[in-house]
């Protein structure tokens, strides 16, 4: 536990927090809450959901930028250096990274030559497992990292300093990755069928043109739940995986022997969850590369 | 766990990264790992060809062997019938030459004996002359009786 004066619950949301950056509100009479015009962090799970939409994730945004940033200074530089040659050491892996994502792609999309999508599922499969491996960081090490040095940097209270270090377990991430898919997936689908067609894909299908209300809502609902699917399966196992961490790391504090079997069970649900998180990266790039290749079909 | 304007930074990010992924990353390495195709198979070919080749020079290479392996045969034979040929010349002409060899020395001898029959004539008509002289004293003259002498030593 991260201090005796706080409770397993309390450690538990302290984790589970965001560090939100927004305008905060003030309550200008009981249960009414106005915009106090003042922009800062929250310091708590309460003042981050009333700072509504227009806030945003620090830390999701940080280590997430700083991952992806990371990953492409990594592939540049092995592109750089990239050669008909030997290569040798980090060039070897970058290329070896690169020909898996190739074949999967090449295996799973069939609509012609499109110069996105392998990029595309690079990105997502790199960018993705990076996040997830931030997973496998010691729950308690950069949060209370980040705390105490805001509370010397800020003079701010480490008990209300939030920081999580995996974007993935925040919906926002995911389900901002799945809706860029999902733009893809309309462009294609309007670039290919254009639009008449892809509106008739909508109404005319599965029940033909005399049922078309219902066509349109079942096909509806089959589109939207694709990047909503996509968004919330990652996030979900990723939010259960870390809660998992969390859990386990309360029971440190409880005597040497629940300790040290916390241990053992941590170093057991890391090793599992190396697993999970490249599997996750995985399902996330081939449903991407699946779904931009439906939007890519044209039905008959 | 509120939605608010992460989820449109993340795509923002998303799409960044996509975007120079596609401008900067996939399109040289993938360039390298095509061109590096293409080099191994380019090597591959050519170490078929050179087995090719190899099996080719291989081949010729015993034709060349029997080719010298016949002529060689050739020239032991013609060389050995040259000696048996070489031979039986010089033993003929050893034959000849021993006969003429033979033959004149035969007439040498002839000569010889020829010669030594008419000195031994001369000799013994001259000690028969100096014989019968003595028995005679002086009666007989040498030129009176040379005809006699002469056709006595003839006969010998």
């Amino acid at each position: 536990m991260a201090s005796e004066t706080i409770t397993t619950s309390e450690y538990i949301k302290h984790h589970l927090q965001n560090l939100t950056f927004g305008q905060k509100q003030t309550e200008i009479e009981p249960g009414v809450w106005a915009p106090s015009g003042e922009l800062g962090f929250a310091t708590s799970a309460q003042e981050a959901s009333q700072m509504g939409f227009w806030s945003i994730n620090v830390d999701t945004m940080f280590m997430s930028i700083l991952l992806g940033a990371l990953m492409m200074w990594f592939f540049r530089s092995a592109a750089k250096k990239a050669s008909a040659g030997i290569p040798t050491g980090m060039q070897n892996f970058a290329e070896m990274v690169i020909d898996f994502i190739d074949d999967t792609v090449r295996g799973s999309f069939s609509g012609g030559k499109n110069n996105l999508i392998a990029p595309l599922a690079l990105t997502i499969f790199v960018w993705i497992f990076l996040m997830n491996l931030m997973d496998l960081i010691p729950v308690d090490l950069i949060p209370m990292a980040v705390a105490q040095g805001a509370a010397v940097a800020f003079g701010a209270d480490p008990h209300h300093v939030f920081f999580k270090i995996v974007p993935s377990t925040d919906p926002n991430a995911t389900l901002g990755m799945a809706l860029f898919v999902f733009v893809l997936m309309l462009y294609y689908s309007m670039k290919i069928k254009g639009p008449g067609g892809f509106a008739g894909e909508l109404a005319f299908q599965p029940f033909g043109k005399w049922a078309l209300p219902i066509n349109l809502v079942l096909e509806t609902v089959t589109l939207l739940a694709k990047p909503f699917s996509l968004g919330l399966r990652l996030f979900g196992n990723m939010y259960a995986g870390e809660m998992v961490f969390i859990l386990i790391a309360t029971m440190y504090g409880a005597g040497l022997v629940l300790g040290s079997f916390a241990g053992l069970l941590q170093v057991g649900w890391a090793i599992f969850h190396i697993l999970i998180i490249t599997l996750q990266a995985f399902i996330f790039m081939v449903l991407t590369t699946v779904y931009l290749d439906m939007a890519h079909q044209e039905h008959h | 766990m509120n939605i608010n304007a992460t989820l449109i930074g993340q795509m923002i990010a998303f799409a960044v990264f996509v975007a120079f992924c596609m401008k900067y990353v996939w399109p040289p390495i993938m360039q390298a790992l095509e061109e590096r195709k293409k080099k191994i198979a380019d090597g591959l070919a050519a170490a078929e060809r050179g087995r090719h080749e190899q099996e080719l020079a291989e081949k010729r290479a015993q034709q060349v062997i029997h080719e010298a392996k016949d002529q060689a045969n050739d020239i032991i034979s013609q060389a050995q019938k040259r000696g048996n040929e070489i031979v039986d010349e010089s033993k003929d002409n050893a034959r000849v030459e021993g006969e003429r060899i033979l033959n004149s020395a035969k007439a040498e001898i002839d000569q010889e004996a020829n010669r030594a029959r008419d000195e031994l004539k001369t000799q013994v008509g001259g000690i028969a002359l100096a014989g019968a002289g003595k028995i005679l004293g002086r009666e007989i003259d040498e030129k009176a009786h040379t005809d006699l002498l002469d056709e006595l030593v003839s006969r010998i």
